[in-house]
């Protein structure tokens, strides 16, 4: 036996959890391509937010009764499994936020305008989510930090030489990067990219929106400096997200926003901090969605990430062969090493009504330009039809949705 | 055919979304405006030349979009073609009504040649699909500049 060989992921036992699977769409079965917008929820996420506001909920940190202390202990078991989930080496390193792009303005806000200078510069590349881009572009007209952008290639890859070139001049105080591309799929060589940023100066910030829902992402092998990620689509809820740093990056960092739990002391002459994580945290958190993330990884660290991987791994190269082979579609990038998104465009029809016919067979794509207009742009195009795959996405799926695009080509011949 | 879409696809629509018959863009123009989808990245822009009188004497469009959009800009310029301004600006009124409600008045003709369109109410995410060339449309008789679909 080959010990290598990861547990297989029992697709039909997962499907179980996922109530909504059994719904049907215009009276057909549900098949649900669109997991990398936002992936769809387990019953013990459900349950895990129905039951603690079933049974123990009250407003976390401040409280002196019973309710208060169950629902805190709760909400702060998350953070331990979100350092867990990481390997982030001090639970104080995790803050919470509402999703990645919470994460990336507060690295922006805090860090851009706390510890980067005017003439410094900031990195990203040509496959960035809006997310991480916009909050730099607003710093750079605020603060006058020059924003810099690396390409990539036809292939979809980061140019690891032209990146390098861009570090050169030891302007880069930071690289913002994505860890998975959301319209390519395509890997980031994190640790490769770390290595060069840091060799030339930079600190690292990984947007792991999609990485970490089909990876096991460690922030310490990486050598990282700054993590995002959101839980709504790592089959948690929504409004829930976490920007995990090295806790002396935090400590120099000024807060984000004022208010309540962010504060030692407060007096009209002067406010002092909290201890971090919580000098980022101002106000009530998502109590509720903190709690149901938690179960979130619970539920994925029990079907394992080497199961996970293989088997989007399998799903993938299933449907680029399937696709392929469908005269007039174009897949939109071929990287070595990608995950489950597959954007594509068909000749004759435009992506938004490839996706309203698809809609009718009861298959959910996204169509458009998936908030990366640049990298639409790079590639000629204004939009991508795109299916993206989780845990619950059965090959059959992806042969359904082959079967339906041929149809839909010869609907607009 | 297997899609249940003949509500929204008519064949008058592919029809046009395939070979609109006013699309390019003119030598000149009087007023211009551009138009933008900001959730697709879809665009149209609309040149339009006015006669002495002030009635619309030509319109064309450039876009890139979808079947409905340049269905829906090609069956505009039908429309509004040889109207006066207000005029155009009735029409516009009427037809977002019916891209919202699926209804058409009967015995109207200037909607008449519009109605394949009302089949885009029962697909709410792809009304600004049908209804980004008549905002755009606007804008131009308006004096130019951006309009968007929200």
């Amino acid at each position: 036996m080959n010990h290598f060989a990861p547990v297989a992921l029992d697709v039909a036992r997962i499907r179980q959890d996922f109530p909504i699977l059994t719904q049907t769409v215009r009276g057909k079965p549900l098949v649900f391509l669109d997991s990398a917008a936002s992936a769809q929820k387990p019953r013990a996420v459900i349950d895990a937010m129905v039951t603690a506001m079933e049974t123990q909920y009250a407003n976390v940190h401040r409280g002196l009764h019973w309710m208060s202390e169950r629902t805190t202990e709760a909400y702060e078991a998350t953070r331990d499994d979100v350092a867990r989930l990481l390997n982030a080496a001090d639970r104080a390193e995790i803050v919470f936020v509402r999703n990645s792009t919470e994460a990336i303005n507060l690295v922006a806000y805090s860090y851009g305008r706390g510890v980067l200078k005017p003439g410094q510069a900031v990195l990203i590349s040509a496959m960035e989510h809006h997310s991480n881009i916009v909050p730099w572009q607003m710093l750079r007209d605020e603060r006058g930090i020059e924003l810099r952008v690396a390409p990539i290639t036809d292939a979809g890859e980061l140019d690891m030489a032209a990146f390098e070139l861009l570090l050169a001049d030891g302007k880069v105080g930071l690289v913002a990067i994505t860890h998975m591309s959301n319209v390519l799929g395509t890997y980031t060589p994190a640790a490769r990219i770390v290595q060069i940023a840091h060799a030339h100066g930079a600190k690292v910030l990984l947007d792991g929106s999609q990485a970490v829902v089909h990876r096991r992402v460690d922030v310490q092998a990486l050598g990282c400096d700054f993590y995002a990620f959101t839980g709504h689509k790592l089959y948690g809820p929504t409004g829930i997200g976490v920007l995990w740093a090295r806790r002396e990056l935090l400590e120099a960092m000024p807060p984000f926003m004022g208010g309540g739990d962010m504060i030692s002391s407060v007096s009209y002459e002067r406010s002092t901090w909290a201890a971090v994580p919580h000098k980022f945290e101002a106000g009530t958190p998502a109590i509720l969605e903190g709690i149901g993330l938690g179960a979130a990884i619970h539920y994925v660290e029990a079907i394992g990430y080497d199961a996970i991987a293989a088997h989007e791994q399998a799903l993938t190269e299933h449907a680029i062969l399937r696709l392929s082979a469908i005269d007039g579609l174009t897949i939109l990038g071929h990287a070595q090493d990608r995950g489950g998104v597959v954007s594509f465009t068909l000749a004759n029809a435009h992506a938004h009504d490839v996706a309203t016919l698809l809609d009718r067979s009861g298959i959910a794509v996204r169509a458009g330009h998936h908030c990366a207009e640049p990298l639409m742009h790079r590639f000629g195009i204004e939009s991508t039809a795109r299916a993206s795959f989780a845990i619950y996405t059965t090959p059959a799926e992806i042969d359904f949705l082959a079967d339906a695009l041929v149809r839909v080509r010869e609907f607009f011949a | 055919m297997s899609f249940d879409v003949c509500d929204l696809y008519q064949e008058v629509i592919l029809e046009h979304g395939r070979y609109p018959r006013h699309a390019g863009r003119p030598p000149r123009h009087d007023a211009t405006a551009r138009g933008d989808n900001p959730m697709c990245g879809d665009r149209v822009e609309i040149f339009l030349s006015y006669a002495p009188d002030g009635r619309i004497a030509d319109a064309r469009f450039d876009a890139r979009g979808c079947a409905i959009s340049i269905a829906s800009a090609d069956l505009m310029v039908d429309a509004v073609a040889g109207l006066a301004p207000d005029d155009a600006r009735r029409i516009f009124s009427r037809f977002e009504d019916m891209a919202r409600t699926g209804a058409c008045p009967d015995g109207d003709a200037m909607m008449e040649p519009l109605r394949p369109l009302a089949g885009v109410h029962a697909y709410p995410s792809r009304v600004k699909c049908a209804t980004l060339p008549w905002h755009t449309l606007m804008a131009a008789l308006e004096g130019g500049g951006q309009a968007t679909s929200e």
